[in-house]
């Protein structure tokens, strides 16, 4: 390519000085942002102290936690320094209260054997010592002298502190072992007594064995049918709460359906003079415009604070909140949807000579009702996730019982089984309010989708 | 010529005034359907809704003003003086006037109040998630529309991940944060920042499938990789819209990061919590004032933006 003179450059700059003569805030714009982004999240890191609190966190409990979500343990414990060796189980343990699993076994020679996985990780021992195996290894402990003590090269799945043994299996689970007690922890994949827990006369019962029981069996409870006797028995399942969390559960979702209805009753008509080109006075559309800010600012956790005080805590208190906010954003959204319109059919209503009324529902009404229920839904929407975290304030719902089971750290189970619930019916109702949307009002949904096939 | 209009014959006319009343006779009949059965599950709800709460509606509507009735506070001058720090001549002691204890001293004498370092670190929140989930969205949004993805495979596994994000419970992953980096802000900002994640990967996959694809072509016939093409095709051509709905995310978040400090991820939600609980009137209207002050100065700030960077779109789908 031939070299361009000086003066076809210019002729070049000439003609294009948007992009070749940029004003200095532009040119160096992207930078500027770069630079202040950076700043800032140096200063982040100084105001929240990362750096000392990544270093006191501890990932370690990450994976624990989150096997959890998914198994349990049971935690036989065998007392070595009475006359004869039992196993006990901790009180309310998954197993019921005459426990008797086929993993723990007494021995012909009076040692028991406890597997953990199989034989391959498993423990043997009696008084005087303690056989542990697991990863291809057997380690004798000795406890006669008065301290566990391992013969030998320690591998380093044990570590052995000065008065226990403690022997980690993965997964699977753990022993310890101390000269008067052995504890074994061992833990099973799944959700121990979802269905009816260890009070139930079904507990431990196979599913053939509790149909044959409802349908054909002796009453088990005098006066009761036995289905009756079952539902009641799931219902108030004392581990899992299945009445409690699904009737908080459907907290969330009236709060979330309620709160966007009633939000959007009140600032449908409310819009309509808050919308600019509608509106019989400016004056009123800005005082209207104010109130819509008003109550969106104020935030929904003020909200629900105040109302969880003044109904008490509960559902209630949760849709008023929802409501109130809802009917600041829905009021914004919708009389934004009116200035937005296109006035022709406005006008040819008002040619006919129709009542204010009239001109309102023919010929604004058709054109934004689509664009209205399209915007409820997406805040109906929103809502329902957002009404889980308001519960947690006390608000009604879900959210509470979450973050009570989250705090002891200990029920992972239970938070995962309500999430799961939540997920499931955010998910079926963005697939509604998708639906919906999609069936009432092709036009916006796809109108992104329609623009750029015409490219 | 003159016009002449035939009017068809009337057994047609007749068939096709029947055929339309029925159509909107049925019509007619879904929407009140419709309607009516709106109206049932709003009474239900309603009523299962009072049913369930702990002080039922109408008892309770005549205490309405007994619980405003704490919150005016004796002198309205307590309001400011409990925002500033300012010492009370009502202190007698007790939590309810001790304002100059949450002074927080930078320089000599001069000191943050309490309740602005606390709004601070709920705004800083907000800013910090927004920013981890903005960074972690531009690649994932990419790899997630279907005119850009590298892998249709990637792409599936990319979008559920997305979905999972913006559907999981917050406070879930705080709280399991919570236990890990112990409770407070760092774990608020995990979890609004992991949500943040998954709500802008959404929109802004959206905005990329939605793209002009001439310039993608042109990069790809001289040659160029997918980065480059991303970046010099797709990037230029979003990134307004991504700001936007960035920006939007911050209001958002604001919001969410008050919250999370109610249930223990520090700011100011947590004081303004114990503050309502214990019905301390002069606190309580400070810390409203300043949260609700905050929230509309970044609405109304990030609106402005938003309208200079995309225009009137930015205000169509309130999304």
């Amino acid at each position: 390519m031939a070299a361009m003179t000086a003066g076809e450059i210019r002729a070049i700059e000439d003609r294009f000085p948007l992009l070749f003569r940029r004003p200095v805030y532009k040119r160096f714009g992207p930078l500027l942002l770069l630079a202040g982004t950076v700043l800032y999240l140096a200063y982040a890191l100084w105001f929240f102290s990362l750096p000392q609190v990544l270093r006191d966190s501890h990932w370690e409990r990450l994976p624990l936690f989150l096997s959890q979500w998914v198994s349990y343990d049971l935690q036989p414990e065998f007392r070595l320094d009475q006359p004869q060796i039992t196993p006990k189980y901790p009180r309310f343990s998954a197993l019921g209260d005459s426990p008797n699993p086929d993993w723990v076994t007494r021995n012909a020679d009076g040692t028991f054997t406890v597997l953990i996985d199989g034989l391959a990780k498993s423990v043997t021992f009696d008084k005087t010592q303690a056989i542990i195996t697991a990863n291809g290894q057997t380690i004798p402990v000795a406890l006669a002298s008065g301290k566990p003590v391992i013969a030998g090269p320690v591998p380093d799945w044990i570590t052995a502190h000065d008065d226990e043994v403690v022997a980690r299996m993965g997964f699977a689970g753990e022993v310890r072992v101390t000269v008067d007690r052995v504890k074994v922890r061992k833990r099973f994949l799944g959700w121990a007594n979802f269905v009816f827990d260890t009070r139930s006369p079904f507990f431990g019962k196979s599913t053939g064995e509790v149909v044959t029981l409802i349908l054909s069996g002796p009453e088990l409870k005098p006066g009761t049918s036995n289905l009756a006797l079952a539902g009641d028995n799931i219902w108030y399942n004392a581990q899992w709460q299945h009445g409690d969390v699904w009737t908080k559960m459907l907290q969330t979702i009236v709060m979330a359906f309620l709160g966007t209805l009633l939000g959007g009753l009140v600032a449908f008509p409310l819009a309509f003079f808050a919308a600019r080109n509608i509106t019989p006075s400016g004056w009123l559309s800005q005082v209207l415009k104010r109130f819509f800010d008003f109550m969106r600012s104020v935030d929904m956790l003020i909200w629900a604070l105040f109302f969880t005080r003044a109904f008490g805590p509960g559902p209630l208190a949760g849709s008023a909140a929802i409501f109130f906010t809802e009917v600041g954003t829905l009021g914004k959204t919708y009389s934004e949807a009116l200035e937005n319109i296109d006035d022709k059919p406005r006008e040819g209503v008002i040619s006919t000579g129709a009542n204010g009324l009239l001109v309102q529902r023919y010929g604004v009404i058709p054109e934004v009702v689509p664009v209205f229920i399209s915007q409820t839904l997406y805040q109906w929407e929103s809502n329902t996730r957002g009404a889980t975290i308001i519960g947690a304030v006390g608000a009604g719902g879900i959210g509470l019982k979450l973050w009570e089971a989250m705090r002891t750290n200990s029920n992972w189970a239970n938070v995962f089984y309500m999430v799961l619930l939540t997920l499931l019916v955010v998910f079926t109702f963005d697939a509604i309010s998708n639906f919906l949307r999609r069936k009432l009002s092709p036009t916006i949904h796809d109108y992104n989708r329609s623009q750029a096939e015409q490219v | 010529m003159t016009l002449s209009i035939t009017a068809p014959s009337s057994g047609r006319t007749h068939q096709m005034a029947d055929a339309w009343r029925r159509q909107t006779s049925l019509r007619r009949f879904y929407a009140v359907l419709g309607v009516a059965l709106l109206l049932v599950a709003m009474f239900t709800s309603i009523w299962f809704a009072d049913e369930a709460n702990a002080g039922h509606f109408f008892d309770r509507l005549p205490h309405i003003l007994d619980f405003l009735s704490w919150l005016v506070p004796k002198d309205w001058n307590d309001v400011w003086r409990a925002l500033f720090d300012i010492a009370s001549p009502h202190d007698t002691g007790t939590q309810e006037f001790n304002f100059p204890l949450g002074r927080s001293y930078v320089w000599g004498g001069f000191y943050i109040p309490e309740y602005f370092e606390l709004m601070l670190t709920t705004v800083n929140v907000a800013l910090v998630s927004t920013f981890i989930g903005f960074i972690f969205a531009v690649p994932f949004s990419f790899i997630a529309a279907r005119n850009l993805t590298p892998h249709p495979v990637l792409r599936l596994v990319v979008k559920r991940f997305m979905e999972l994000l913006r559907a999981f419970p917050e406070i879930v992953i705080a709280g399991l944060f919570a236990a890990i980096v112990s409770a407070g802000p760092v774990a608020a900002i995990i979890a609004i920042g992991l949500h943040s994640l998954g709500a802008l990967g959404k929109l802004f996959y959206e905005i990329n499938e939605n793209i002009d694809m001439r310039a993608e072509e042109g990069l790809r016939a001289v040659g160029a990789n997918w980065f480059e093409r991303v970046r010099f095709a797709g990037l230029p051509q979003v990134m307004p819209n991504f700001m936007s709905y960035t920006l939007l995310r911050i209001e958002i978040n604001v919001r969410i990061s008050t919250i999370m400090g109610a249930v223990g991820g520090g700011g100011i939600g947590e004081e303004l919590k114990l503050s309502i609980s214990r019905g301390f009137g002069a606190k309580t209207l400070a810390l409203v004032l300043l949260l609700f002050t905050t929230i509309f100065i970044i609405d109304q700030f990030s609106a402005w933006v938003r309208r200079k960077l995309v225009g009137e779109q930015a205000f169509l789908m309130g999304a």
